[in-house]
């Protein structure tokens, strides 16, 4: 009984502290989105929202990490950004080479400086 | 994509759909950030097919990353379910602004459901971009299409990363976890065509920064409903001032 509740466990986890609190928001969205258009204004706001949430989210990705790249100093993860940025801007909003570019510069700067 | 393609039936619209994604540049990024996450479950010690299980169930990157780590951190599960929640709030707001462009007049609650399932950063961001192009009727084909492309491909290279993880050294590991913001980041920009959603992702990166750092509880809450709300009545200010 125990052995097939340790197997179980993570699976069980995974729906429990995964995927129902995950979802409930989708879900959510489902219901109260019925017989709203683009153009309402609740759904503009919402669109802002969720925006600044993932605005949010990258800021603490960069600013906060965690893991390999909590080991890159956080002046060479802010100067990645900003020259991925602007790489970003001068080649016609290339998401591609802006990417790149901020890789680049993170992975030039962490062996560099880093570790 | 053309700016007004129609298909010939759902089947069509769907493979369009699925070309999109294996062609455009969230391809790269989600096959780098799934590397990044095979790498950090194989390091937690959880089972590879319980990767892929939860990037079909989960669908949401930073949710998973908070999972896989309170698992091997021994985190209560209460509080990985409220961290997981937290980080999910933003699934809200995007579903709540997607589901008005895929809905026509025959669209059935029934056909809504997969792809409210599906809304993720990278199908919102590139379905808010290619649907207005996409006649309204086949756009839930189109739009399972690409989710079904990226999904494909996160759970794909999630097995590629398990297996490699072994091999990473730091750095490389640490650029490969750099690519999940880099891309987000870029193609929010891009898609940011209007002042409010510019200034809401400036207001977004500020407040996230500044409530994280004070270590405000709910920070990422706070950051979407002050950072948005200030961004959409700016933009209804200058609307009713133009």
């Amino acid at each position: 009984m125990n052995a097939i509740w340790t197997e179980l466990f993570p699976y069980v986890a995974l729906i429990l502290v995964g995927f129902l609190p995950n979802e409930m928001w989708r879900v959510l969205g489902l219901v109260l989105a019925r017989g709203l258009n683009e153009d309402s204004q609740i759904v503009v706001w919402s669109r802002a929202v969720a925006t600044a949430i993932l605005a949010g989210v990258i800021a603490k990705l960069i600013v906060f990490s965690g893991g390999a790249l909590g080991g890159i100093p956080l002046s060479v993860r802010v100067g990645a950004t900003v020259c991925g940025f602007l790489v970003f801007i001068a080649i016609k909003r290339s998401v591609f080479a802006g990417v790149l570019a901020g890789e680049g510069a993170l992975l030039l700067g962490g062996w560099l400086f880093g570790h | 994509m053309p700016t007004s393609a129609t298909f010939p039936s759902a089947a069509a619209a769907f493979r369009s759909g699925v070309k999109s994604a294996v062609t455009s540049t969230f391809f790269i990024v989600l096959a780098g950030t799934y590397i990044g996450m095979g790498a950090l479950a194989h390091g937690f010690g959880l089972a590879s097919w319980w990767l892929a299980l939860s990037t079909v169930l989960v669908w949401a990157a930073p949710a998973q990353v908070i999972l896989i780590s309170s698992f091997g951190g021994g985190a209560p599960l209460v509080e990985a379910a409220l961290a997981v929640s937290l980080s999910a709030v933003r699934l809200f707001p995007m579903v709540v602004a997607l589901l008005p462009l895929l809905r026509a007049e025959s669209t059935r609650v029934r056909d809504l459901l997969l792809p409210t399932h599906f809304t993720s950063v990278s199908m919102w961001v590139e379905s808010l971009r290619l649907l207005p192009g996409v006649s309204r009727e086949h756009r839930i084909a189109f739009s399972n299409g690409l989710s079904v492309g990226y999904m494909g491909t996160a759970a794909t290279f999630g097995f590629v990363g398990y297996y490699l993880a072994a091999e990473l050294p730091p750095l490389l590991a640490g650029g490969l976890l750099f690519l999940t913001p880099m891309s987000f980041l870029m193609s929010t920009a891009r898609n940011a065509k209007a002042i409010m959603d510019q200034l809401a992702l400036v207001l977004g990166l500020a407040l996230g920064t500044i409530l994280t750092a004070a270590d405000v509880q709910l920070d990422l809450l706070w950051t979407g409903i002050g950072g948005g709300t200030l961004a959409y009545f700016v933009h209804r200010f200058r609307e009713a001032t133009a």
